[in-house]
């Protein structure tokens, strides 16, 4: 008595999708995660990746089961069956994956609202101190309206210049100017970042954000570092020969170890300089 | 379609050349011309390859240390333009396209033969042009994708030759595609119908539109682009008070239809394989051309999924990420169709088979990747990287070019009456699948971990990474000459195939092999059901059933 097909194939299903689920959960092939929306990434990237895993192994299989099941027998030199379609069936396929794309593309929509993507064009209430910000022109990246709605702390102001090869960042309420970013975890930081040349990108892979600096055009993009630690800056858009080489990192500092060192870079701060020579 | 021939005399020279000397000749035969597209496409194949080994060497380390630098941005920006314009669309649409096409339509030439020839013979000096570039100054260096500002600001000569042969081919690619849009509307056997054409000629009249539809408009981008360099107009240049983004748009309307008219002759031409060689119909053929139109339509306004780190608008986003995902849905129709077709049926496990279904596999791989790299959240992290590169080589290798390799595998008796050496064949394909994945796969996981595109030098914890991907690229290049001696031996050395080795129903069989100069030497045959493969559900064959087949049709509960 041989199992019904149905049951072995409902078993297979199962078998697939519960294997797409934990490949989804326990593979991970993402870096460290250091900002306030690279967990909400993360999420998107494991209910894909999931997806992904279920439709690959299955499509994978059906075409290996199809090859060893119905390969030719050497001596037969016969034909399949006739078997032209068969609409329910095409119905079914059409159907499922339009679903499947259309819940992917609503809850991406929903991750991309959560990280403050969908905030309208023009709303620079963060940036209101920034004259240049109210450009029309200026376009947003990732807006930091969603970020800020936890966090009390006003944004920080930072202004970044992208030129042929080097990132310059500048903090114009300390005066501060520096080839390395350095930023206060929890607190959010707003970058207007505009390039001198050629474009640019502005990528933080712990941060899963990227934005392209754009000549004429000033971008801006907000996060909030939630990690510690020293991240690479990367150039990511092709800018010329040393565009590799192109690289910067993002300090991310306890409050107090930020406000030491806007402290002592300060121009503002000169004073205390000599006393942190001689002691 | 009749032909009344004026009776030559029989000692006047003929005003073409004969024998072997046809495939370098200004021929208007649309089989030679298909041949020489083929050939020539597969010499700038190896330029392309070439290039890629010199681009997979400097990525063995770390650090700028094979190539000086700017030779590498050269060499990029011609790897990307040379196996986009100068193999994949020249091959998969004028190889294929002029040699099928006019037997799928029952015609003797293509609609317009001499242009056909102009359209052939502008790949050539468009190629040496853009390689010769690498001689004469210095290539381009801005990356096929020639961004502005940085394609003002690199060496003006090389962007200018860039410019000019991206303009010739993609003259002759408009040439083409109005062929074939003639060709197949106009040139039809009387009695043959739309819907009773081989799968093929849907998929090249679907592309043929992309064509002519987005091609003039990276003519037109690339002029501007040109009078920027040249005239110092302002158009993209924003110290001039021109737009980069603008250039970006306008681009990429054309190079995202670009990606459809380098797969949708794939998807074509696999479906012309596999109903052979699985020995059934292609299943749902009205559904199949149905998605072909609607991937047309939704390839036309997604481009701007290229863009959505470049500061476009929230709306805009949000459109693009849901048009881009839609294309899934008739692209996910087609290979559902192509798993029916092999579900139930007697496939042989040759070569042009392998090939197929390698494809189906790298290609859905590929999708799945495009389905995320929709999503703008997920797109934000991994634009520009190399998950990017590796997916787009899982589209345009794993999809088109095992295609062609397929393609070549199926049609090669056709071309030259013998069949190619079978174990050969198959080696090929192991290399090249274990080659191809080697190489790209792990590409995916640098990009999510942070290596940009496009770079000479990157971060040391990707270094073994990036040697097993140059170990593949290896093995895809070492792929290629089993496949050269096949092809070169098998012409002189292979078994003759008759004039039908695969029993096939579509027109092209259903003439000598290789082919008379007008295709067939009576009346083209009109072949209604081009996919007419296959036994009646329920009967089956007594000399090739085993006993256990004869038990399970009388009971219908235990049908194997």
């Amino acid at each position: 008595m041989r199992i019904p097909a149905a049951i072995l194939t409902l078993l297979t299903g199962m078998a697939l999708v519960l294997t797409g689920l934990w490949v989804g959960q326990n593979i991970n092939l993402l870096p460290e995660d250091a900002s306030l929306n690279a967990p909400v990434y993360d999420e998107l990237f494991k209910v894909l990746f999931s997806i992904g895993t279920i439709l690959l192994l299955g499509i994978a299989g059906l075409i290996v089961y199809s090859l060893v099941r119905f390969r030719r027998v050497s001596g037969d030199a016969g034909d399949g069956v006739a078997i032209e379609g068969n609409l329910p069936l095409e119905i079914l396929w059409t159907a499922v994956p339009a679903v499947v794309v259309l819940f992917v593309g609503i809850y991406s929509y929903d991750i991309y609202d959560r990280m403050g993507g969908m905030a309208p064009l023009n709303d620079h209430s963060m940036h209101a101190m920034h004259s240049e910000a109210s450009d029309s022109r200026t376009w947003a990246g990732i807006s930091p309206v969603a970020q800020g709605a936890d966090g009390d702390a006003a944004p920080l102001p930072i202004d970044v210049t992208a030129m042929q090869f080097a990132f310059i960042f500048h903090y114009p309420q300390a005066g501060i100017t520096t080839g390395e970013l350095h930023v206060p975890v929890g607190q959010p930081v707003a970058l207007t970042m505009k390039a001198n040349d050629v474009i640019h990108a502005f990528w933080v892979p712990q941060f899963r954000l990227k934005q392209d600096v754009i000549p004429g055009q000033p971008t801006l993009l907000s996060f909030t570092a939630t990690r510690p630690g020293r991240y690479p800056i990367v150039c990511a858009e092709l800018c010329g020969p040393y565009h590799g080489g192109m690289r910067s990192t993002v300090i991310v500092e306890e409050p107090q170890t930020f406000a030491d060192w806007v402290a002592q870079n300060s121009p503002a701060a000169s004073p205390e300089a000599p006393t942190a020579v001689q002691s | 379609m009749t032909l009344t021939l004026p009776s030559a005399s029989p000692t006047a020279a003929p005003l073409q050349p004969q024998g072997w000397l046809r495939y370098l000749s200004f021929s208007t035969d649309h089989k030679v011309i298909g041949l020489q597209y083929l050939v020539c496409g597969f010499l700038f194949y190896l330029v392309g390859g070439a290039l890629a080994g010199a681009i997979r060497t400097e990525l063995l380390t770390p650090i700028s240390d094979f190539l000086p630098r700017e030779t590498y941005n050269e060499v990029l920006t011609l790897h990307g333009t040379v196996m986009i314009f100068l193999w994949i669309v020249p091959v998969v649409n004028g190889a294929f396209g002029n040699y099928l096409i006019p037997f799928y339509v029952g015609a003797r030439d293509m609609a317009f033969p001499r242009l056909n020839a102009v359209a052939f013979w502008l790949i050539p000096p468009a190629g040496l042009l853009l390689i010769s570039s690498y001689f004469i100054a210095s290539a381009a260096q801005s990356g096929w994708t020639a961004y502005p500002p940085l394609s003002l600001t690199t060496p003006a000569t090389g962007q200018i030759i860039w410019i000019l042969s991206v303009l010739l081919l993609g003259g002759s690619s408009i040439f083409g595609g109005i062929n074939f849009i003639a060709t197949i509307l106009k040139l039809r056997r009387p009695g043959l119908k739309l819907m009773q054409l081989p799968m093929y000629c849907w998929a090249m009249l679907g592309t043929s539109i992309l064509v002519v539809l987005s091609t003039p408009v990276l003519a037109g981008t690339l002029v501007l682009l040109s009078f920027d360099i040249i005239a110092h107009t302002g158009f993209f240049n924003p110290s001039l008070g021109g737009n980069a983004v603008v250039y970006q748009h306008l681009f990429w309307f054309y190079s995202h239809p670009a990606v459809y008219i380098m797969v949708l002759p794939a998807f074509g031409l696999v479906s012309e394989i596999l109903p052979v060689h699985a020995r059934k119909p292609l299943f749902g053929y009205t559904t199949m051309v149905y998605s072909i139109l609607g991937i047309v339509f939704l390839g036309l306004i997604v481009w701007a999924h290229h863009m959505f780190t470049s500061g476009t608008p929230p709306w805009m986003r949000l459109f693009f990420t849901i048009a881009t995902s839609f294309i899934a849905v008739p692209t996910g129709i087609k290979f559902f169709n192509w798993l029916a077709t092999l579900w139930g049926g007697k496939i042989a496990l040759n070569s042009a088979m392998l090939f197929s279904c390698g494809f189906i596999l790298n290609f859905v791989f590929g999708g799945i990747t495009g389905v995320a790299l929709a999503q703008v959240p997920f797109d934000i992290h991994v634009h520009d990287t190399y998950f990017v590169v590796g997916h787009f080589h899982y589209i345009v290798y794993g999809g088109t070019v095992f295609v062609i390799f397929a393609s070549i595998y199926h049609w090669y008796p056709k071309v030259t009456g013998r069949l190619m050496n079978e174990p050969l064949g198959q080696l090929h394909f192991l290399l090249t699948f274990v080659g191809f994945n080697l190489c790209f796969a792990p590409q995916h996981w640098m990009g999510l971990n942070g290596m940009p595109r496009r770079v000479a030098e990157y971060d040391p914890q990707f270094e073994l990474i990036n040697q097993v991907s140059s170990v593949g690229a290896l093995l895809m290049a070492i792929s290629t000459l089993p496949f050269l001696v096949n092809v070169v031996l098998s012409a002189f050395r292979g078994e003759p195939a008759g004039d039908n080795p695969w029993k096939a129903l579509t027109p092209e069989w259903l003439t000598t092999s290789p082919p008379p100069v007008e295709n067939w030497h009576g009346e083209p045959p009109l072949v209604h059901e081009p996919y007419g493969y296959g036994v009646e559900p329920g009967s089956l064959s007594l000399a090739a059933t085993s006993g256990r087949e004869i038990w399970a049709v009388g009971d219908p509960e235990r049908k194997p």
